[in-house]
């Protein structure tokens, strides 16, 4: 077997130095700006920092999910492991931030609205995402690496993405109203501070950098332990 | 297409297997309902609604499965593969074939929860049968792709809620406050808006199961 399709073995410049690196100095940073820079939000105080890392966590996954209809359908079309492997990956880190988006949402809202879950629209729009992306990943692991499956699978990554948009409007004309977070009355409360917005863009640079990195880990994985099936449907031949 | 739905709504006319063992499952599904919560409080319209399109879903899922079990163990599926056919056709076939029966069971189901739950008030309009008609649609379509998909996986009874139930979310919504409102005889005003998100619904999957139903029967 030639070197070059030897994955596991090579440090890659881009995806294995230059990539971890960048997202920690950036998230040691949005740390510090968070934690320590940015001022208390003069409405709800402290606990409003959360939401520094809570937002961008939702657009991420959200992001993740829309590549993973996009990779599937690559996938289908061309039937390329690397889409296919994007594909897992997008999910599975996708899930991971929507169950971090879970966590830290019901933190924020227990001071804030008195309760930790209610069945605002947002909320439940992801706890259906996260229903969604989780049976996504159940399927492929039933799927055992059949190729059937995997096609299946794909299939389901795009029918959920289509059914994004109908779940907003739905969830939205269920339950009207959701506190705008960002918006307020009072003049003095939300993002006022400059070193706030910095808080926002550095985080989100930070968030961005670690899901691209898992993302990136997550397919390179795939991507071994496809070799290995490889490997060993080679040394069962010899 | 046709003879899909043909061939399917005979082999239930023989059989009788699919209805009967809905329509039993629904009611038993009912009665659950009755004895878990308190059964006087379940009256009205919204009850009514609510407890027709969980069970509707509940028992249809169940019964879906069995939606392709038939071609997977009597081998036909490779024969259907190999029809000369359109396989947006096949989906589309199957889809129909299973509207009807979901249709009819919703049909049966309805008088009996009426009349468990709460003859006051009702005062039936044509949103009525138009959210029943829409939802099962788009139940059906979302169903059968799955269920194809499902029929495949050693887990199928397990799979097949799971992957169609999430999806599902914004028709279960948008069916059960139409079909509320369709029995107390609201004005159209009042969920014009839910009219047409399970029109959309509908349309979107439909599409999607026509499209991608190439992928799912290959073999």
């Amino acid at each position: 077997m030639s070197s070059r399709s030897d994955v596991a073995g090579r440090l890659r410049p881009w995806s294995d130095v230059a990539l971890p690196a960048l997202t920690g100095v950036a998230m040691l940073t949005a740390i510090l700006f968070v934690f320590v820079v940015v001022p208390d939000e003069k409405v709800q105080g402290v606990v409003q920092r959360i939401f520094y890392f809570h937002v961008h966590l939702a657009w991420m996954a959200f992001g993740g999910f829309v590549f993973v209809a996009a990779t599937s359908a690559w996938y289908l079309r061309t039937g390329s492991r690397v889409a296919d492997r994007y594909a897992e990956a997008n999910a599975e880190v996708g899930l991971l931030f929507t169950t971090l988006v879970l966590i830290t949402g019901p933190l924020w809202a227990r001071p804030i609205w008195g309760v930790y879950w209610t069945w605002d629209p947002r909320l439940t729009m992801t706890v259906v995402l996260w229903a969604i992306y989780a049976a996504y990943l159940m399927l492929r692991r039933l799927g055992n690496g059949d190729e059937t499956i995997l096609r299946y699978a794909a299939v389901l990554g795009i029918v959920g993405v289509l059914d994004i948009p109908l779940l907003i409007i739905a969830v939205r004309l269920w339950r009207g109203i959701h506190p705008a977070v960002m918006l307020s009355d009072d003049p003095e409360a939300g993002l006022r501070d400059p070193t706030m917005i910095w808080g926002v863009i550095l985080s989100g640079i930070a968030l961005g950098l670690l899901f691209a990195w898992l993302v990136s880990l997550r397919a390179r994985f795939a991507a071994i332990d496809d070799q290995l099936a490889l490997r060993a449907l080679e040394s069962e031949r010899r | 297409m046709w003879s899909i739905v043909r061939k399917d709504l005979a082999i239930e006319r023989r059989t009788g297997e699919m209805l009967s063992s809905l329509l039993l499952l629904a009611l038993l599904v009912v009665l659950l309902f009755a004895f878990s919560l308190e059964p006087e409080r379940l009256r009205g319209a919204e009850f009514v609604a609510g407890i027709l399109w969980t069970t509707l879903l509940l028992a249809g899922t169940l019964a879906l499965n069995r939606s392709f079990v038939l071609e997977r163990e009597a081998g036909a599926w490779t024969a259907l593969a190999l029809c000369p056919l359109d396989r947006g056709s096949i989906y589309l076939g199957k889809t129909i074939a299973n509207l009807i029966f979901l249709l009819v069971a919703a049909v049966l189901l309805l008088p009996l929860l009426a009349l468990f739950l709460g003859t006051t008030g009702i005062a039936p309009s044509w949103l009525l049968p138009a959210s029943i008609v829409l939802g099962t649609a788009g139940f059906a379509a979302v169903g059968t792709l799955f269920s194809a998909m499902a029929s495949r996986t050693r887990a199928r009874e397990v799979l097949l809620p799971l992957l169609s139930f999430p999806i599902l979310a914004p028709l279960l919504i948008a069916a059960a406050r139409t079909t509320a409102a369709g029995l107390v005889g609201e004005p159209l005003e009042h969920v014009s808006a839910w009219l047409v998100l399970l029109g959309a619904f509908d349309l979107v999957f439909l599409t999607a199961g026509w499209l991608t139903f190439d992928y799912v029967l290959e073999e």
